[in-house]
């Protein structure tokens, strides 16, 4: 089944054509990455699934439905979560807030309730404690859950944001460079827990990442990206090797590579 | 350093996180509440400054210390509060609870209507449009007559509730109490939200607007219920400084007053309830402190010394103590807590550069 | 004829506003930082010139007073961002506003301590004389204060756009870190751009004093002068000149067509629609940020 498609969407900034014609469709239940220099339009995808652009022309569906006339607080709320290339945490709360500000969508209480705080508000309290507490043993947050943000390492931080996508409790998470700035080791570990995400969440997970070899380690199908346009979709093996991506990244001498 | 061991989410969520932390505010209440038996008339009439000071300071610091919306303008709703308060009363008739609960309401639904354009505006941009509108508030309050008095201003009737009437001179201690009441109500219903779903939106949409957005926070909802609670809270405090001046005019209500309002929370410390009381005691202390070294001195008066006091006061704060005076009064504690493990770097604060803020 | 009058004195009145003003945004520009202290730094330097010049104190020629108030007020900006701003260097627009609040109020005091709480107004060689011009009778002092406020606002314009030094100001203003990354002292830079403002609130301050009186609370002004600086535009210094001039000329129109309670309405109901309209002021320069 198609969860999240994109149909000939071109973004335009001025007279820079961000985004031409990109059509995309991401099926349920799969790792879906997408590859491509510096400035190929990337982030403007994700951006454009988050509703902080308009496209200039074309039209993006999730689960069959266009979510043009939504706006982006209306987003999280359909399904789909996502993380920041430069991370976006609450840098002046605690790690446990910035999860359960993740929580926001799932609220029920009203403002009177929660000014007096009825009984129906600390159940509904503690029922996000408990879904966030799964996050922290999930991405094995345990000895942060106090901490302010802005004391974290950088390395720790993804991981919350990470987690803070997965306390949406989402469908569909967009993660905008995962691995970016990590270790080999952080790099490994946030490996599993995509793949994990994946398997044992029933989560789809599409990823803008420039590590090849985290993306071709764990994802299923890999769009390449280069000045807006899609240059191949398919198994990493293939999108690896093909000569447009390979002088895409690596400029204009293909021979002695091929 | 006692460890607080964990065994349910309540232990966070709940008012207090432990009986000693609950004896301690039970306490510091039951002080507050018996103060009248210890203080002669004018010092308890500065405590009730101080309180209605406080809860002034609550409403601002929900808009700006949890929201993250800096206004320079909550003159504006303190006059709000304190014209229709007295206006309900005197012209309406209606008694005053009636007309007290209404003057916030009244004062929270025009900061609603305020928040609805502010929302385009940000971090600077808002300081300056809400500066403006306290600047405009005096000149309407003395445009507005009719309803008003000009400049010669109003006059708030004696409040009475249920056939007690509380008068501000002949009984300053129900006063006193009766402020106190609101005071506690209001940091209850703050602290309450604060462990809410609406008191975590208000620290996102402060600290990141886009990734908030992300979440699924409404930055529309979220900052007309910031700017409508707030001025709300501001409205109520602006009714009882009517009752506690008695007589009034727009000259009450300048800008001057908004900025004090400010640098009171910043003082006190941004982004906690403690800070506002903080802040509150501090601006209550410091003509107090001034009066004690001038009979000791036997100097003369000198004009404009509390205020200038005050912005050296913000000045050392914000150069040493960003986090203002809870921020100061934590990290003490925590050197007590740890003593003698304390190490000194680690309260050092990261080295910051601003990037331009024409781009957000 | 009386549209002539008012005109003239709403351009001189517009021109101390626009001066303010241009000393905000040139801080602004060159450093990011908002003086709310501006109006204050208009008003010591008044004191100063006051103080140098009239009779009653040290009695120095005008001149001499009017280059000791500018050298003086100089030395007090620089000393301000050496002292304090530079402190918090790199923290957020609102922690400088809320210290330039405060440290305006300590002008304040300072100067009600030494100068008094009366109003006072600077003897100057202009006072009282006339220019008939055309069959209009102006005050000298009403051309001066046009006259220097056109020439002050050329200087910078060409100072910022064509020499080094103004160049450098602009690019430590846009990035920090990359300007200091690229050999640019930004810290010498914003000393130095505070003395500049500080001058230019003197020169405001004494054209203040010479065309009506002075007190320490005419920094209060600044606030009117700063709602000019964001009509015109944060940013631009021709735009916070305009901006001046529009708030300058529109207070007398108001009083005169009207009422007289509505002219002090006038610039800030000005400012509100100006910053709903184009939330950036007239001319923007905020752009979306990247994520």
């Amino acid at each position: 089944m198609t969860l999240l498609e994109t149909e000939a969407v071109t973004v335009r900034f001025g007279g820079v054509v961000a985004l031409h014609e990109v059509c995309l469709q991401v099926q349920s239940g799969e790792i879906f990455a997408i590859v491509g220099p510096n400035g190929a339009g990337k982030s403007t995808l994700f951006n454009l699934v988050s509703r902080f652009l308009d496209p200039d022309t074309g039209d993006i569906r999730f689960e069959g439905r266009s979510l043009l006339a939504q706006p982006p607080s209306a987003i999280a709320g359909l399904g789909i979560a996502r993380t920041f290339q430069n991370i976006e945490l609450f840098d002046h709360a605690s790690v446990l807030q910035n999860l359960l500000i993740g929580r926001h969508t799932s609220r029920r209480a009203s403002l009177p309730a929660q000014l007096l705080f009825l009984p129906s508000v600390r159940r509904e309290e503690i029922a996000h404690r408990e879904a966030v507490e799964q996050v922290i043993d999930f991405l094995e947050l345990q000895p942060y859950r106090e901490r302010m943000i802005a004391g974290l390492p950088y390395g720790i931080r993804k991981v919350v944001e990470l987690g803070r996508a997965l306390a949406t409790g989402p469908k569909l998470v967009l993660l905008d460079e995962p691995a970016s700035g990590l270790s080999v080791e952080e790099t490994r570990d946030m490996g599993f827990w995509i793949r994990d995400l994946r398997d044992r969440m029933g989560i789809t997970v599409v990823m803008v990442e420039h590590d090849m070899n985290l993306v071709s380690a764990i994802s299923d199908r890999v769009l390449a990206l280069s000045e807006g346009r899609v240059v191949v979709t398919g198994p990493p093996e293939l999108v690896q090797s093909h000569p447009e991506v390979v002088s895409a990244y690596l400029g204009d001498a293909p021979e002695a590579v091929k | 350093m006692r460890f607080r061991f964990k065994e349910h989410y309540d232990q966070d969520i709940r008012l207090f996180a432990d009986l000693a932390d609950g004896l301690r505010y039970g306490s510091l209440l039951l002080g507050a509440v018996l103060l009248p038996f210890v203080l002669d008339d004018f010092l308890l009439g500065e405590a009730t400054s101080v309180v209605i000071w406080a809860i002034a300071g609550m409403g601002l610091m929900l808009l700006t210390g949890h929201a993250g919306q800096v206004s320079l303008g909550h003159a504006a709703f303190l006059a709000l509060g304190c014209y229709v308060n007295a206006i309900l009363m005197n012209s309406f008739g209606l008694p005053f609870p009636l007309a007290f609960l209404l003057a916030g309401v009244i004062s929270g639904l025009c900061g609603v209507a305020v928040a609805i354009p502010a929302l385009r505006l940000h971090g600077l941009y808002l300081a300056i449009a809400t500066l403006a509108l306290s600047m405009l508030t005096e000149d309407i309050i003395v445009l507005a007559e009719p309803w008003t008095g000009g400049v010669i201003g109003l006059t708030a009737p004696t409040p009475e509730i249920a056939g007690l009437v509380i008068d501000r001179y002949a009984a300053p201690d129900l006063f006193y109490w009766l402020c106190l009441g609101v005071a506690v109500l209001v940091t209850l219903g703050y602290r309450n939200l604060l462990r809410s779903p609406l008191g975590r939106a208000f620290i996102a949409i402060r600290d990141s607007e886009i990734s908030a957005q992300a979440a699924g926070i409404s930055l529309a909802r979220t900052k007309a219920a910031a700017f409508g609670l707030s001025c709300m809270v501001t409205g109520w405090a602006g009714a009882l400084m009517g009752h506690f001046f008695y007589s009034f005019n727009h000259e009450v209500f300048t800008i001057i007053l908004s900025i004090q309002l400010l640098l009171m929370i910043v003082i006190g410390g941004l982004g906690s309830i403690h800070g506002a009381w903080y802040g509150a005691v501090i601006v209550g202390l410091i003509p107090q402190a001034i009066n004690l070294v001038r009979d000791a001195v036997g100097t003369v008066a000198v004009p404009g010394l509390e205020t200038s006091l005050f912005s050296v006061l913000i000045v050392l704060f914000v150069l040493y103590e960003p986090h203002g005076l809870h921020g100061r009064l934590t990290k003490w504690k925590v050197w007590l807590d740890l003593f003698p493990f304390c190490r000194r770097d680690m309260f050092r604060r990261q080295k910051s550069y601003l990037r331009t803020e024409r781009f957000r | 004829m009386e549209i002539l009058q008012l005109t003239v004195s709403g351009l001189a009145n517009g021109c101390i506003y626009g001066l303010i003003a241009l000393g905000f945004v040139l801080i602004y520009k060159a450093t990011e930082q908002v003086n709310f202290a501006q109006g204050d730094m208009m008003m010591l330097g008044a004191f100063l010139a006051v103080g140098l010049g009239n009779a009653d104190w040290l009695g120095m020629p005008f001149l001499v007073a009017c280059a000791g108030a500018v050298a003086g007020m100089a030395a007090v900006g620089w000393s301000m961002e050496r002292l304090v701003l530079r402190r918090i260097f790199g923290q957020s627009q609102v922690t400088v506003v809320i210290l330039t609040i405060a440290l305006g109020f300590v002008l304040r005091f300072v100067a009600g301590l030494v100068w008094g709480h009366e109003p006072l107004s600077l003897e100057n060689p202009l006072a009282g004389s006339n220019a008939r011009f055309a069959g209009l009778v102006l005050g000298l002092d009403e051309v001066a204060v046009i006259v220097v406020t056109l020439l002050l606002t050329g200087l910078l314009f060409v100072f910022f756009n064509r020499s080094r030094l103004g160049i450098a100001m602009q690019a430590s203003s846009q990035n920090q870190l990359a300007a200091y990354y690229m050999g640019i002292p930004v810290r010498r830079i914003h000393g130095l751009t505070w003395a500049l403002a500080g001058a230019i609130a003197a020169i405001a301050g004494i054209l203040f004093a010479t065309k009506g009186s002075i007190d320490p609370s005419a920094g209060l002004l600044g606030i009117k002068a700063f709602a000019a600086a964001v009509i015109g535009g944060f940013g631009s210094l021709p735009g916070a000149l305009l901006g001046g001039l529009l708030v300058g000329l529109s207070e007398p129109f108001a009083a005169r067509f009207i009422a007289a309670g509505y002219s002090q309405i006038i610039p800030y109901a000005l400012l509100i629609v100006v910053l709903l309209l184009r939330p950036q002021g007239l001319f923007s320069q905020v752009m979306g940020k990247k994520v």
